[in-house]
This record gives structure tokens, sequence and C-alpha cells, in this order.
């Protein structure tokens, strides 16, 4: 299969890609240009690469011209390598003697100076020329894949996309950190556009979940660490003692009427603190798994999360016989394989402290939309009595968007949901209240299946609208009107003066928001995040749920902020891609290990430390390193240290770099 | 292109952070300086000194290289290893008499395209301040000298000899 140097003959192709190579390169001049370089046998420039003549036309002049390297002049390899090593590999060649030149994203789309541009497509040309001479004929490794899949994190996404595998005859390990699954879907009252109630759809999705058979639900659980690599990850998880025994508890809750505080007294996170809790309690009633969970931080029995065992303990004579409660017990690490993972560890709302001109823990009867979702909704705090923090019903209210959204001074995204929401609440507002409602936006945004027509609906509903960023939220009164009120001021951009209206009532829509802790989930697994801090994906439109991690895929609002219906399509999405791996049962990986010129080696044991993934190993017998294939994830550190020359990484190897490095200088 | 001299830059790109930073930039549209040539690996760990000074013995006026912020390696570590090495580095290149700002390390993630753009303007701007590195030329130059040199030595060994018969 080797081919000495003076017997290669390579096809080099530029790609004019529409205009966008062509008109900042001249790619015509660029095939001449490579006509006349070292063992180019054929050069061709050629509108699209990438379409299906392109590709054959590749094929077609393996055959015909007998070349034995290709060269590909058009986008990054990143994009497009895998397709023409493909179509190298129809011609009938080694699919890795074929290399890829960037001259679109860091070249045609960066540079302004056509003559430019040209002299580096040259250069860049004659580097991969030089360099494709040094390739050798590769093999795919293929790497079986473990069928078990992860999700992390149990909201709407979280459950759809383990729901989806589940039925799919996978199993399933899905791990939340709360104790219930549900998410921010099951703190909301209704849904939009449709006015769904938001539990009557998902909590039977909830209680599926707790009952099939091929998932195991870990909730009030942590994932801590992940180590392998697709296909085989090992994962811990850390469950945090919930003082209660899972399997004996049946959810009877007699333990929490017999606490010995009568009434509850602790502010309860699911309401958004708007409620009150015991130490014993269940965080809403459909929550999944039906299990209470004790709090040590308020528990008699404890004192400062120390067990100190001095509560006279009703709650365990309630349990009875089920003997249910374990005050004992301790966090539990699990270790589980899976071949794939899931991550759809959701969003946080931002915090409305941030802006404090809205006045948000200033005066009580201003809220966020959250709290109103939980003042709406028939099982929140006060059963649906929109009633405020002064105990009086509200007869207005003003609801500000884009809170911490399209904002340069906190987040510049717009977080998609505010408008439709904010208009939901409107509409629930006034059925609950029949209050006057004014809502403050900037633009109404409204893209989606029936959304629009759900803004013309409120318009007719004696719903006002004001254009404007709010200025302020202010209880300073200049009329005896204000007098007692909440003022919004703000600059009514269409009636084009500035405008003071109380209310008695105002709603901060706050955006979506990373979680604070998403740094750390990011480099649990190895992904990368984008600048405002969402889980980045591989692809924006071609690989909108892989991660650059293989075998790692994203679900919901963790890669962005997302409606439900957008939310629910994705997870199916990533448990599609999930399935592909599963069901193929093995994935290829790209050749570019690393491994050891025995005969070169000297036995120093420099690279030994150097590998993350320890797949060195020091021969004895032989005095030499050896290196795993199956454990090297070619990153090519051993290789740039080794001191004797001794390590080749496929695909990167010394002669190959030295020879591009030439290529882009030699002039 | 104008007929002013313009540095000679070759940049090694990490696969996973770096290299898909200047894909971004690329998407997004961002503008600068066409000086760097990039080339691929898959981790700033991969990169031998060698390399380096191989791209300015064959003619580069600066090396530029970009890799994952520390901790975000996608190979753990590799960015620590480049690290380590760099500062090895940049010690022998003070001593060859060579500026170290000509040779670069920047860690820029696969979402900073703004960055990378910000890098290459100033890389291309610090270079050019610095002027034409041309280590081929001078390469020349000393082997000249050498030449003279070792002919001074030979003839005067030459007359040496002759002297003690």
């Amino acid at each position: 299969m080797e081919t000495k140097k003076q017997d290669v003959r390579i096809g080099f192709y530029v790609c004019h890609c529409g205009h966008n190579i062509a008109s900042m390169v001249d790619c015509p001049a660029v095939a001449k240009y490579a006509e006349k370089l070292p063992g180019v046998v054929l050069s061709r420039d050629y509108k699209y690469m990438c379409s299906d003549p392109g590709q054959e036309l590749i094929a077609q002049d393996i055959r015909e011209h007998k070349l034995n390297r290709v060269v590909v002049a058009s986008c990054s390899p990143l994009l497009h390598e895998h397709t023409f090593r493909g179509a190298t590999e129809k011609g009938g060649l080694n699919p890795f003697y074929f290399h890829m030149v960037n001259i679109r994203e860091h070249n045609s789309w960066v540079h302004t100076d056509r003559e430019e541009a040209t002299a580096k497509a040259k250069d860049l040309t004659r580097a991969a020329v030089e360099r494709v001479a040094h390739h050798r004929a590769l093999e795919v490794k293929k790497v079986p894949i473990h069928p078990d899949v992860l999700v992390v994190g149990g909201g709407i996404a979280g459950i759809h996309a383990a729901m989806t595998l589940a039925k799919a005859g996978k199993k399933v390990y899905l791990v939340e950190r709360e104790p219930s699954i549900g998410g921010h879907m099951a703190k909301f009252d209704k849904t939009f556009p449709t006015l769904d109630c938001a539990a009557c759809i998902l909590t039977p999705k909830m209680s599926e979940v707790g009952a099939h058979k091929n998932i195991t639900l870990w909730t009030y659980s942590d994932v801590i660490k992940m180590d392998g690599y697709v296909g085989n990850y090992t994962v811990t998880v850390k469950r945090k003692p919930r003082y209660i025994n899972e399997d004996l508890c049946t959810g009877c809750q007699e333990c929490i009427s017999s606490c010995v505080f009568k009434e509850p007294k602790f502010a309860d996170e699911f309401n958004e603190n708007l409620g009150k809790r015991k130490p014993v309690y269940i965080p809403f009633p459909q929550a999944t798994p039906q299990v209470v969970l004790i709090d040590p931080d308020v528990c008699l029995n404890f004192k400062r999360g120390v067990l100190t065992d001095k509560c006279k303990k009703t709650c365990v004579e309630a349990c009875g016989e089920k003997k249910a409660i374990d005050f004992k017990q301790t966090e539990k690490l699990e270790e589980i394989k899976v071949g794939t993972i899931i991550v759809a560890t959701g969003f946080k709302t931002f915090e409305a402290e941030r802006i404090p001109q809205y006045g948000y823990g200033r005066y009580p009867n201003v809220y966020t939309a959250l709290e109103i979702e939980r003042l709406v909704n028939a099982s929140g705090p006060t059963a649906g009595d929109v009633v405020m923090r002064n105990g009086q019903h509200p007869k207005s209210i003003g609801i500000i968007h884009c809170v911490g959204s399209r904002d340069k001074k906190t987040n510049r995204w717009c977080s998609r949901v505010c408008c439709m929401y904010s208009m939901k609440l409107a509409h629930l507002l006034k059925e609950h209240t029949e209050a006057e409602i004014y809502n403050f936006y900037i633009d109404m945004r409204t893209p989606g299946k029936g959304y629009e027509e759900f803004y013309d609906k409120l318009l007719t509903e004696g719903v006002h609208f004001v254009r404007g960023r709010v200025g302020e939220v202010t209880d300073w009164a200049f009329t005896p009107e204000e007098e007692g009120k909440l003022v919004i001021r703000v600059e009514d951009t269409l009636a084009g003066y500035v405008r003071r209206i109380p209310v008695d009532m105002v709603v901060l829509s706050t955006g979506l928001e990373p979680h604070t802790d998403s740094q750390d989930v990011r480099r649990l697994f190895n992904m990368s995040c984008g600048s405002e801090g969402f889980f980045l994906e591989r692809h924006p439109k071609l690989a909108p749920v892989n991660t650059f991690t293989d075998g790692i895929y994203l679900a919901g609002c963790c890669q962005g902020p997302k409606d439900i219906p957008d939310t629910v399509a994705q997870a199916g999405a990533a448990a599609a891609e999930a399935m592909v791996l599963i069901d193929k049962g093995f994935v290829e990986q790209e050749p570019n290990t690393a491994f050891i010129l025995e005969t070169e080696c000297s036995g120093c044991k420099s690279c030994i430390p150097l590998c993350p993934y320890s797949a060195i190993t020091f021969v004895e017998e032989r005095k030499t390193a050896t290196i795993n294939e199956a454990l090297c994830k070619g990153c090519g550190t051993c290789v740039g240290a080794c001191p004797s020359g001794s390590i080749v990484q496929n695909l990167f190897e010394d002669e190959e770099i030295f020879s591009e490095i030439e290529g882009v200088l030699v002039q | 292109m104008s007929n002013e001299w313009t540095p000679r830059i070759v940049a090694f790109f990490c696969n996973w952070c770096t290299y898909t930073a200047s894909d971004l930039a690329g998407v997004s549209r961002l503008k600068y300086p066409s000086n760097a040539r990039i080339i691929r690996v898959m981790c700033s760990g991969r990169i031998d000194p060698q390399f380096i000074l191989e791209a300015l013995a064959k003619g580069a006026d600066g090396v530029l290289i970009g890799g994952c912020h520390p901790n975000d390696c996608h190979y753990v570590e590799g960015n620590y290893k480049m690290l380590r090495r760099f500062r090895l580095l940049h010690r022998m290149l003070k001593d060859m008499g060579i500026e170290t700002e000509r040779v670069r390390l920047e860690w820029i993630s696969a979402a900073e395209g703004e960055k990378l753009k910000t890098v290459m303007f100033d890389m291309v701007d610090k270079v050019r301040k610095l002027g034409p590195l041309s280590l081929p030329g001078k390469f020349k130059d000393w082997d000249k000298e050498m030449d003279t040199l070792e002919h001074a030595v030979e003839a005067q060994q030459g007359r040496e000899v002759a002297h003690a018969h």
C-alpha cells in the first residue's frame, strides 16, 4: 500500500462554494498554481465540490487518472472532511489519502483583500500538497457502544428523552438534582398558546417515567464524575440522603401530618418561597417519585444538619411498620456504565434583584413571573387566589417584559419565551382578578405555531400594551391617585411621551440564564459553552443536539432558551441520536492514535506521566514504552514530548507537519 | 497587495478550541489580517517546540499557538504541557537573540471568535513593529561567515605547517 514519494499522483480540487470562496479567492488561479506543484497530476476548480457531481468528480478522477492522493481546498474540515474522505474511498483509495484545505472559514470569509486571500490560499494549498504525499493508509477503529444511556436532568427535556429511549427498549438512568422530576414545567400553571394545564400534560409523563421498567430514576442526586469515552463512559452519581428509604416509603404522607411542627413553618422552595412547608415534606402533590424527604437544616432531630436524635420522632411513629424513615442515611455513591449521555440540565431564571430600579426585593408587591405562576396555580400556596404580600387583591397590574433579556447591562440575548408567557400570565391574571393589565414591551416576539394568533386574542381581551422599556418602578407618588401604588415610569414610544402608570402589582418577566454551575457541568462532560454560558452544540444547523464530545448530546434550555414544544422536539432528537449509536452497536473512531517505534525508543519513560489516559506503559522485557491503542485518544502530547522522536501520531506525523510548515513558508 | 513588508505568521491551533474559534470567526464574517497560515493539530500538547523553531528557521516572522483555556482541554491537560514547553522555549529564544514576542501562546475557546480576531490584529501589529526575522537569510550570512573563518584558519594552519618544515 505504501507509495514512494516519486510515485505520488495528487489530484487537487479548489471549490468556489458559489460565491462564498470565489468572490474573495481567485480559484482558477489557485488551480493553475497547484498544477505545477510536485506530485500534482490533475488540478481543477469546481463550483460546489461537496455536491454529488463534485464528489463523483473526485471518485471518477481517481479511477481515470490513477490518482493516489486527493486534496480539496474548500470549507472547514470540521464540516466536510468526512464527505471528501467518503468520495476518496468511493474512488477506490484509502480515505486517509485525503487532505483538506480550509479556504472559506479561515480565508475568504475573514479577509478583504482578494490578492492577499488568493496568496494565502496558494500557500495553504502548497502545504497540503506537500503534506498529503506523506499520508499513509489507515484503518478505522471500531469501538463497541454500551447500550445504556444516562440522562442528566429531569425537566421536560430529560423526561421526554428518557421516555423515548425507554419505549425503544433502551435502559436509561435518569438523574435529577431536585427531590422530584418535573423541572420548571411542573411549576407552571398553564402553557401557551393552547392554555393546556401544565400539570395535566406533564404529570402523566412523570409517573410514566417513575413506573417504567427500563428507567432507573435517581432524584436528589448529582453526577459528580465522568470517565471514559464514547460508548464506554463510567459515571459516578452522588445520591444525597433524603433520610427516607425510597423503597419502603409509600407516599402516604402520614409522617408529614404527624410531624412535631403542627403548622408548616419553613419557606417552600417549590412555591418560590411564597408558601410554607414542614421539615418532612413532599415538594408538590404530584412529585415523582412519591417519596417524602427530610430537611436536616430545620428538622428537630438534627442540629445544623448533624443528627442529635433529640426529637420525639412522631413521624417515625406514624410511619409505623413501614419503617421508611432512616435518620442515619448517608450520601451514597453509585458507579454506572453507559454508552451515551444526554445533558438536559435546563436553565435558571434571571435574578430580578440585579435590576434594582425595578424594585424587586424592595417593594413587596413586585413579583417575578415564576412567582405569579405559583400564585395563579390551583395547587399553589394560595390555591389560585391572587393575593399580594400585603393581603390585598390587585386591581391593576403591570407586566414588564425583557427583564434580564435584550439588555447590554445584563444579558444580551432574547429569552424567547417571555413575550408569550407574559401574555399568558396577562390572560390568567385577568381571568383570576379582573384587574386592569398593562404589558410593557420592547418588541412583541411571537414566532411559533398559534403564537401570533394568541397575541391577537389578547389584544381583544382588553389588556393594554405599551411599547417602551420601563425606566423604573417607584413608590414616590406625584399625585393623589399614585398614593400607595407602585408607579411604572416608561417612555411610551408609540405615543411619544413619558408616562407614569400607577399599579397595585408589578410582574417582572425574567429571562432565562445558564445555571450558575453550568461551567462545572461543562467541564464534567467535556463540553464547550458559548460566550453567554449555554452549552455549545456541534453545529447550529447540521448537528444541533451533538456536542464536540462524541456520545454526549444536548436537550432543552441548557443549550439555549426555548419553549416547551422546541424543548420536547430537541429531546426527541437527542434520544434519536443516542439510538443511532446504540443500534449501530459500534462507533468508528478517527485513527489518529499514537504508536511507538520500538526500535527507536530508548526507554526514557518521559512519555508515561504525560498521558492523561494512562495509555502508555513500560514493557520491562523490551525496555521500551508501549501504547494501548484502545485507550489512546489521539491528542499527541506524548509525540510532542518524545526526546528521541520515536512516537508517531497517525494523521499528524512529524513529517506531515514539518512538510506543512515548509509548505506554507516556501516562496 | 502592497509592496510594504508584512509579517509571515505560522499558527498552530488545536482542533477543539482555537481551530473551531477560527471557524466561528469565519461564520461570523469577522475580518482580520491575512498574515497567519493556520496548521491544525488535535491538541496544543502535540506541538513540538521543533515545529516552532522550524517555522522560524524556514522564514516565519512569528508563531502563534492557540489552545483551550486552562481546565478546558479536550484531552484534560495537553494545554498545560504546551505551556510548560512554551516557557522553556521562551528562555531559549531569548538566549538565541530572538524577541520572545514573536512566539505567542493564546487560550482561545471555541466560542471566542472575537478574541481570535483581536489576537490576530495584535500579533500582526506587534511582529510588524519588530520587523522581519529573516532567519533563512541570516543562516546564509552565518554560513558565509563560518566559511570565511574556516578558510582563514585553514590558510593559517597551512602556513604554520609550511613554516615547521
